[in-house]
């Protein structure tokens, strides 16, 4: 068994003394985990790092089995992240939750894309944080769960949509809101179809679909969602509201 | 082969750092064979540091001192700091001789994966001696990689919170002496190149 194809670097996990057991997404064969030999070696343990574009190349004797992975690195993500610490605490939370939520070996090219986009435009930390949110979003369609934010749920209306049910993640319209909007979780505009954002906007969409990812796609594994998850929306939380 | 002592030997010798099997069989061998040059004289070392070495109370170092002998040794400069990720990494840079102020040990690095959390590490002590007034600069000489750079901005900025004036410098990354730039790997070329200086 064998295959190559470019792949994102989602964790390195030491093992023995030089190895490390590497999970990777890629485009048709989903997340993937396989053994690196030397992955944690001076020489390679550059190209293991979350985040990172490979060109990757698994084989195994059995398609059971863990099977090697070796890989050349194609794009530098981690490494272009690391001085800014909004891009790092977007990288890595992006790489540990497509690394928890994700069933092995089963593609979700949109998730991938989504990635590939995500990482190639972290440098523009603020639309990045624009493309993390579509991203979960997507994400959690490709697990089955996604949000319903084409009309309200309500009344049936598709303008002034501002609300999201925590129960159903179908969007409410804020005159159908009601006494239920304390309630609600906050839609933010470019969700719902607008382009501007801002860090309030980017802590309601973080907080949007952490809901969703929190209670489905982890909370039906019985795991919580990843630390750094938690980082980031802190980090985003103290950037929406400085004092 | 060699009874039930030979063996347990054998497989405590191959739980260390670059030893297996076959390397910890012939290290047992030796000792076996010379117990009194080797084997005994290896076993007190090895009680005597069980028994003494502590890690220090102020900079996580491990000696028999506490405090350890670097701080307290009076020609450090105690205006400088540099925070490590473990005490091998405390080691190499005073095997190299490089940094004449003192060190703290963090004790690990934050970690999704790993588990490792900000109240794992050991940041209470380095945050009470910035605090005092007495330090004014930090360096912060933490591994190049995801891990790494997450702890050094969350240290950063845990820092920058406290009243004091100290400077807080981080380790250049970039082309490693010897090395040739069509060798480097994309990422450590990128860090090379954005940390250039004037020359």
């Amino acid at each position: 068994m064998e295959w190559e194809a470019p792949a994102i670097v989602l964790a390195a996990r030491a093992h023995s003394e030089g190895d490390a057991l590497v999970t990777v997404l890629t485009e048709g064969h989903g997340k993937h985990n396989g053994l690196a030999r030397g992955g944690a070696s001076r020489t390679q343990a550059s190209t293991w790092q979350p985040g990172n574009l490979v060109q990757a190349r698994w084989v195994a004797r059995l398609a059971e089995q863990l099977g090697s992975m070796t890989a050349e690195l194609v794009h530098p993500g981690a490494a272009l992240a690391m001085d800014e610490a909004l891009s790092l605490a977007i990288l890595s939370s992006a790489c540990a939750v497509a690394d928890g939520a994700l069933p092995e070996r089963e593609p979700h090219p949109r998730v991938f894309a989504g990635l590939v986009q995500l990482i190639a435009g972290l440098a523009r930390e603020a639309d990045a944080l624009t493309d993390l949110v579509r991203w979960e979003a997507v994400l959690l369609a490709e697990l089955g769960y996604g949000l319903d934010l084409t009309a309200c749920a309500v009344s049936g209306a598709t303008a002034g949509l501002a609300w999201v049910s925590p129960k159903t993640g179908r969007a409410v319209s804020d005159a159908a809101a009601g006494e239920w909007r304390p309630r609600l979780l906050r839609l933010p505009g470019f969700l719902a179809g607008g382009n501007t954002a801002d860090f309030e906007d980017w802590r309601d969409g973080l907080k949007l679909t952490g809901h969703f990812l929190a209670r489905d796609a982890f909370g039906h594994q019985h795991r919580p969602l990843p630390a750094a998850r938690h980082m980031l929306y802190d980090r985003v939380l103290t950037l929406a509201s400085p004092d | 082969m060699g009874g039930p002592e030979v063996e347990r030997l054998i497989g405590l010798l191959a739980r260390l750092p670059g030893l297996g099997p076959r390397s910890a069989r012939r290290a047992a061998l030796k000792m076996l064979q010379q117990p009194e040059a080797r084997m005994l004289p290896l076993a007190r070392a090895l009680a005597d540091a069980a028994r003494a070495v502590r890690p220090c109370r102020q900079c996580g170092n491990l000696d028999s001192r506490d405090p350890c002998g670097v701080c307290a040794d009076p020609q450090r400069d105690r205006g400088s700091i540099c925070v490590v990720e473990g005490v091998g990494d405390l080691w190499a840079l005073e095997r190299a001789a490089v940094h004449r102020g003192l060190y703290h040990v963090l004790g690990g690095t934050l970690s999704a994966l790993g588990g490792t959390g900000p109240e794992d590490l050991n940041t209470a002590p380095l945050l009470a001696r910035v605090e005092q007034g007495e330090v004014t600069e930090v360096i912060l000489a933490l591994g190049a990689t995801v891990d790494g750079a997450t702890t050094a901005h969350w240290l950063t900025e845990r820092l920058r919170k406290l009243d004091s004036q100290a400077r807080i410098t981080r380790v250049g990354q970039g082309v490693p002496i010897g090395g040739a730039l069509d060798v480097l790997d994309d990422g450590t070329l990128a860090a090379a190149l954005r940390g250039r200086r004037a020359f």
